[in-house]
């Protein structure tokens, strides 16, 4: 029997290195795993590369993972806001290195990783300095830009519902990265608000289905 | 001279948009134009983050803690409209299939080069977001914005002196002095702001204008 729910939040992160590259998914709060980077935080790994689409947010979740320095390289779109105090603290003091991405470049890097597509060419930031030493070419009458895969050693995601084979729904606007981060890493760990028994998802509305899925990490403790 | 409010900017903006649109607005002053549509008319506002028909903001104590523009506002959903990732948010910004996305800016220039994401000067990090993007995808770029920067320079240029978003791609101006097409030959005025002289647009402005 498959059952990819874990019982514990050690199980839901064993095995992730130093090193790792890590999908997180949100934009902004909403969507963000936030028990999973707790989990995170507890297991210790260290040196890590987080791909997101911003840079956490006051001293919790992300930020404290970065206030840690635990977090050597960032890769995002966003990093800059209000209460982004941490990032802007460690990027200043240069000990921490930013790429940023076009959010679109982002997801489609992600997507590329997932569909095992090495790279393609998009017209998003040509004559640009985000597009400067890449390659260029020009494709029906448009100049395009390379753009290569993003994969993620581990994706720390969130979804509103899942079943014991990992496949998932969203709610509204936290949908966001979460379905092409999933497809993206070597481990992915979802966090779920519900637990639900198998064949209660209609299968015309799962979002993401379980074969890119490996933990289930409930939210709300016992499985179905 | 009475300069136009950033409301009648958002407004003069809104009445040039036709019902069946589908339309980005952009993070600060853009995000007004949709208060400036009347709700009977039916423009689908698009969202970054995946909402396609955002509608207004809700009541502070109606506010649903996972329904958010880019701007990371709450925002509503409105009746027919729809969730979809990341990816495919970008596929309808990338794909052009948007009519229109409206943007704020530093400066634009004659040519339609705009810069809105970073300043030469600037020591923090910069942050692009989905800009570019949605400046190379989206069917037409118009960008909403003072004429002049608060101390008083000029953001209608020849040349963008701030990193570029995109280049050669906004159709179209808004600004408190006036309204302004990009065309072959440059800036052409539509229209201005009540009292505003050539003279004073002109001092305004670095840039050639063309009066029709």
């Amino acid at each position: 029997m498959i059952d990819k729910t874990v019982a514990s939040m050690a199980d839901a992160m064993a095995g992730i290195q130093d090193g790792s590259i890590i999908l997180l998914g949100g934009f902004g709060a909403v969507g963000q795993p936030d028990t999973l980077l707790d989990g995170l935080i507890e297991h210790g790994a260290r040196n890590l590369t987080i791909v997101a689409n911003n840079a956490g947010a006051h001293r919790v979740g992300l930020a404290r993972l970065m206030e840690m320095r635990r977090v050597g390289r960032i890769v995002c779109s966003f990093p800059r806001s209000s209460s982004s105090v941490i990032f802007e603290e460690l990027y200043r003091a240069g000990e921490i290195e930013l790429e940023i991405v076009p959010q679109g470049t982002l997801s489609e890097r992600i997507r590329a990783a997932g569909a095992g597509i090495g790279g393609f060419y998009t017209p998003t930031a040509v004559g640009t300095k985000l597009a400067d030493g890449k390659e260029m070419r020009e494709i029906d009458g448009r100049m395009m830009v390379l753009e290569t895969a993003l994969h993620g050693d581990v994706a720390l995601l969130e979804a509103w519902q899942a079943d014991r084979w990992g496949n998932l729904t969203y709610n509204k606007s936290g949908r966001n990265f979460n379905p092409v981060m999933a497809m993206a890493a070597k481990t992915t760990i979802v966090q779920a608000h519900h637990i639900v028994k198998l064949g209660q998802l209609d299968p015309e509305h799962i979002i993401t289905p379980g074969i890119f899925v490996d933990r289930i990490y409930p939210l709300n403790g016992a499985a179905a | 001279m009475t300069l136009w409010t950033r409301t009648e900017m958002a407004a003069r903006a809104a009445a040039d948009i036709p019902e069946g649109w589908y339309v980005n607005l952009g993070i600060g002053m853009p995000t007004m134009v949709a208060d400036q549509v009347s709700a009977d008319r039916e423009v689908i506002f698009h969202s970054e983050n995946g909402v396609l028909g955002t509608g207004p903001a809700p009541a502070p104590e109606d506010a649903d803690p996972w329904l958010i523009n880019a701007g990371k506002q709450h925002v509503t959903l409105r009746t027919g409209g729809s969730y979809v990732s990341h990816s495919d948010s970008f596929a309808i910004i990338r794909g052009g299939h948007l009519d229109l996305c409206v943007l704020g800016a530093f400066e634009v220039a004659e040519n339609g080069d705009v810069a809105n994401w970073a300043t030469s000067e600037n020591d923090t990090a910069p942050a692009v977001g989905g800009a570019m993007d949605l400046a190379a995808g989206a069917k037409r770029l118009w960008v909403l914005m003072e004429h002049t920067t608060k101390d008083g320079r000029p953001k209608l240029v020849q040349r963008c002196g701030n990193p570029l978003t995109a280049l050669a791609c906004v159709k179209r101006v808004y600004t408190n002095m006036a309204v302004l097409d990009i065309t072959e030959a440059g800036f052409s005025v539509v229209e201005m702001a009540p009292g505003v002289t050539r003279e004073a647009l002109i001092a305004a402005t670095q840039a050639e204008l063309i009066f029709q």
